[in-house]
């Protein structure tokens, strides 16, 4: 990912991009058009298009899109305070890595949605059950980043600041934690990825305002050109954050650290 | 013309009545499941305040070992070492080291790293940028201060690590094979801009290297250590006058010299399988 220079190269992979998505769409109305499967199964693009239009125009697309980005940012944030806190104890200290650093290698192979069910008898049928499953969902990918980004730093960063006189909290400070923030930046995207996936998930089984629920209302009412208009949603968002959030902050880790691959 | 002079250090006439870093007797080992080894054995050094002291002896002789334990970094387990007269316990940045390589810090640049062991004192900000200018300039970096470690070649970083160790004003400057990943045109200009800045500074020097050039450039004192287990085989004063040249018959005779030292226990000790260069 170049920064935003709009050369010759770039120009030519957006004009292949946007050739590969119209061929898809081209194809999509042709076997909609050869009625293979019938409309209601199988709706063109139109119909997906006139109920993503009607969506966005009566608020539910925007309303649902900011309630659950709401519930994301809260079990985000609390598994990025408590997954950097786990990680950074796991690659500090052996012992704490031994014990603990199993569980969270155990954890991160249960399916975030696996924790659905305790969640509501925890909690009743509210938002801190999604937040919950949220937080699960991406708590263990950021610790398990989190720990390698701290057992990456070369021994001599630590030894260096040892040498100035450092002590155990000033050593955290000014090289653990800047230290570990490339893998970091990875952790994050791929934790902000994983926490996506529970919320939508969550939000399928459990009914408040949300796009996870919004498509489960057009499953519901049997209305084929909500589900695809709304999963289209749930895509284009997941690669907005993906693309202009943390995409960016991980080139600018890796360009400042001196990482980047050409 | 070189002499050759071994001499047990109790017999050295100090400058200044202590020594800076007094050595007794100090011992190290490392044990493993699968092996003891003794890196370092009954070593007895003194240096005093100024003198540059450089230890000189194959990879695995244990000199990596001592600078360690002069540093705080590792325990000596049998002997005493003695900074100033107090038994070292810590690391601290009274005797600060230069590494060989990547002990900068990648997320900050130039200026930021030689700043680095001034915010970890508490040097008020103030006397932290008279000092970094002061440092950089002394290596010559002020035009790059604003580059960051990947930017740099070997060595600039180099540069950059002494400017970082001098800025705090150690008491001793620790320097372990810190020009032995360059490649040799860039040693060499590193070698004699060390030399100057010594002269310049009047620092404490404990070096470390495997290169008897770079001993005989660099030392008043050069210190031959045996492998398997480190000690301390003789003590060789270089006569010659400052500033040295690399390339002088004088520095290349006694570099001989020292090599005959070292040579001499590499047929004793075979074993080692290591190498040093000239």
């Amino acid at each position: 990912m170049s920064s935003s220079v709009f050369t010759a190269a770039n120009f030519w992979r957006l004009v292949r991009q946007a050739v590969f998505y119209a061929a898809i769409v081209a194809t999509w109305q042709l076997l909609y058009t050869l009625e293979i499967w019938s409309p209601y199964l199988f709706p063109s693009p139109h119909d997906v298009w006139i109920s993503l239009r009607a969506n966005i125009e009566n608020g539910l697309i925007w309303d649902s899109t900011r309630a659950s980005l709401g519930r994301l940012t809260v079990g985000f944030a609390l598994a990025f305070v408590a997954g950097t806190t786990i990680g950074v104890a796991c690659g500090t200290m052996r012992w704490i890595d031994e014990t603990l650093g199993s569980l969270v290698v155990g954890m991160q192979s249960l399916p975030s949605i696996a924790w659905l069910p305790l969640a509501v008898l925890w909690f009743g049928l509210s938002p801190n059950a999604i937040t919950f499953v949220v937080l699960m969902g991406s708590v263990w990918a950021i610790a398990i980043s989190a720990r390698d980004g701290v057992r990456n730093i070369p021994v001599l960063q630590r030894r260096a600041a040892r040498v100035f006189g450092a002590g155990r909290l000033q050593t955290v400070r000014y090289v653990t934690l800047p230290g570990m923030l490339p893998s970091m930046a990875q952790g994050l995207k791929l934790g902000w990825a994983f926490s996506w996936r529970s919320l939508m998930a969550a939000e399928l089984l459990y009914s408040a305002v949300g796009l996870g629920h919004l498509l489960q209302v057009g499953r519901d009412l049997n209305d084929m050109p909500q589900v695809l208009a709304v999963m289209g949603v749930i895509i284009a968002v997941g690669i907005a954050f993906d693309r202009l959030f943390f995409g960016p902050i991980e080139w600018w880790v890796r360009h400042r650290w001196g990482l980047a691959q050409t | 013309m070189v002499t050759l002079r071994p001499k047990p250090t109790s017999t050295r006439q100090p400058v200044p009545p202590a020594p800076l870093l007094s050595l007794r007797g100090v011992s190290k080992r490392f044990v493993s499941s699968r092996h003891n080894t003794t890196a370092v054995q009954d070593v007895s050094l003194d240096v005093h305040a100024g003198q540059f002291v450089v230890v000189v002896g194959p990879s695995g002789c244990g000199k990596s070992t001592l600078l360690n334990i002069v540093a705080g970094l590792d325990r000596a387990d049998g002997g005493e070492a003695l900074f100033d007269g107090r038994p070292i316990r810590d690391a601290s940045a009274e005797r600060v080291v230069v590494f060989q390589d990547a002990a900068l810090y990648p997320w900050l640049n130039v200026r930021a790293n030689v700043e680095f062991g001034l915010k970890i004192k508490g040097v008020p900000r103030r006397e932290r940028r008279a000092r970094v200018d002061r440092y950089l300039e002394l290596v010559n970096l002020r035009k790059f201060e604003r580059a960051y470690v990947h930017e740099l070649s070997g060595g600039m970083k180099q540069r950059v690590q002494l400017a970082r160790a001098l800025a705090v004003e150690p008491r001793m400057l620790l320097m372990d094979e810190p020009f032995a990943a360059l490649d040799a045109q860039t040693r060499d200009v590193l070698q004699l801009e060390l030399q100057e800045i010594w002269l310049r500074t009047g620092a404490t020097i404990l070096f470390v290297t495997h290169n008897v050039r770079e001993a005989a450039l660099l030392a008043d004192r050069v210190i031959v250590m045996t492998p398997g287990p480190g000690r301390i085989k003789s003590e060789i004063a270089v006569p010659l006058q400052r500033p040295r040249d690399i390339d002088t018959h004088a520095v290349v005779d006694f570099a001989a010299e020292v090599r005959r030292e070292l040579q001499h226990d590499e047929y004793a000790t075979r074993a080692s399988g290591s190498g040093y260069v000239i």
